[in-house]
């Protein structure tokens, strides 16, 4: 138990992602959301809870709560960040492949955390547009 | 095997490490029939199962000293002397004990036991397999005379002779180590305990080797928490789905029947005989900060 740093995460993980597990952007919750989704992780069952305030059709706020990995964790800190500001078109345009690509690659076994991420956003936005077309 | 004759039964444990295990899957393959002994819900066998698992053609019995996840020490002894009185071939894998606590194959009544050295601080690569006098095995290799024709090949000889002083310092300190490290033991675990709520302690709190630390946190993820401790320079592991290759949590907790969402938050911290009261204090300074962190985040926690 030495108290020297290692570097990279368990030496598995990039810098961009250690910097998102670390420091994660948007990380909390939002009390008056207009749509809180939640997305199981049927492989290893991790759970991820975003929460997205929209105005104009545009993703104003979005905030999330992940239990899983590092991965998972750093997944939903970029995802949020790459569709906070975009249009609910553009947001369910981003696939689980950019959020691994913007976070320096993942290895093969966290591929599925990126997944997730994806998955949630989707299902956030989906859940507002149902709502919406109800009133 | 000529030993099928005989008959086909293994009788081995839930919680075996995986050089057990997989060989048993092996044989089982072969045509063996292997019986998996289930564990108390602290992770140790029952000797009662042991011997209702006992059929007229069980030919060798293969049970671990300590658990090497979470540490609880098994009647290895018990089961010894129920095999010997059955003629049934008896081996321990001491892998976790030997050089912690004693390890007798004549208290244990084991005809083979296993044990490793580089779990001794001896060098890797190396280990042994001791062999009751007149108890037969096969050839693992075949090639030459060394290691009696049983593992033939020119000799690691700078291997052996490390392992061969590293065990004699382990006996020699055994028992100074083992009181050292049993007392960081509790003082960690107590500590965590303590500090931290909706925690539990994995394992047995005393029938456990000096040098194992398994507790679980619930609403946190143990991948999320190695990663964390290892930014403080702390080295743990855990048994979450997520920190395996292979997305399958540990099969020693599930067996133990812990819940997943504890299986979920284990962390294993082994100490070493280079561990002092101060690094204990610093993990029980660091812990509950890293714990509270991910909690945090996490949807689970209220
Ligand atoms: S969330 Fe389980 S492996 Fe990433």
């Amino acid at each position: 138990m030495g108290k020297e740093k290692t570097k990279g995460g368990l030496n598995m993980y990039s810098e961009i992602l250690m910097d998102h597990f670390t420091n994660p952007r948007n990380v909390g919750e939002i009390k008056d959301a207009d749509a809180v989704a939640n997305v199981g992780n049927v492989v290893c069952g991790d759970t991820m809870r975003i929460y997205i305030k929209v105005k104009d059709d545009i993703i104003e706020d979005i905030k999330f709560k992940t239990f899983g990995c590092g991965a998972a964790i750093a997944s939903s800190s970029i995802a949020t960040e790459m569709v906070k500001g975009k249009t609910l078109d553009e947001a369910l345009k981003i696939t689980n492949k950019e959020i691994a690509d913007a976070l320096g690659g993942l290895p093969p076994a966290k591929v599925h955390c990126s997944v997730m991420a994806a998955d949630a956003i989707k299902k956030a936005i989906e859940q507002y547009r149902e709502k919406t077309k109800e009133n | 095997m000529q030993i099928k004759k005989k008959g086909k039964h293994i009788i081995t444990s839930s919680i075996e490490h995986h050089a057990v295990l997989d060989a048993c899957k092996f044989l089982e393959k072969q045509g063996f029939e292997v019986t998996y002994l289930p564990v108390t819900p602290e992770g140790i066998v029952r000797v009662e199962d042991f011997k209702e698992a006992l059929r007229e053609d069980t030919i060798l019995a293969t049970v671990m000293h300590v658990n090497n996840e979470v540490g609880t020490i098994q009647p290895v002894e018990e089961i010894g002397n129920i095999c010997r009185e059955k003629g049934i071939l008896f081996h321990v894998d001491a892998v976790q004990s030997f050089g912690k606590i004693p390890v007798n194959v004549d208290d244990l009544n084991a005809d083979l036991l296993s044990v490793s050295a580089h779990k001794i601080y001896g060098p890797k690569g190396v280990g042994c397999l001791y062999i009751r006098r007149g108890t037969k095995i096969q050839n693992l290799l075949h090639g030459g005379g060394q290691e009696r024709k049983k593992r033939p090949g020119t000799e690691n000889v700078a291997g052996i002779v490390g392992f061969g002083v590293a065990a004699e310092l382990a006996i020699k300190e055994m028992k100074e180590d083992s009181d050292k490290l049993t007392k960081l033991r509790d003082k960690l675990i107590n500590g965590l305990m303590e500090r931290i709520s909706d925690v539990k302690l994995n394992g047995h709190p005393t029938k456990r080797i000096c040098n194992n630390v398994n507790v679980s946190f619930k609403y946190v993820e143990g991948e999320s928490l190695l990663l964390s401790l290892d930014m403080k320079g702390i080295e743990a592991s855990s048994g979450s789905a997520c920190t395996s290759g292979s997305l399958e949590p540990s099969h020693v907790l599930q067996a133990m029947g812990v819940p997943y969402e504890f299986i979920h938050g284990s962390v294993r911290m082994t100490l070493g005989r280079d561990n002092t009261e101060e690094d204990i204090n610093y993990v029980l300074e660091v812990f509950p900060e890293i714990v509270e962190r991910l909690r945090e985040m996490s949807p689970l926690y209220q």
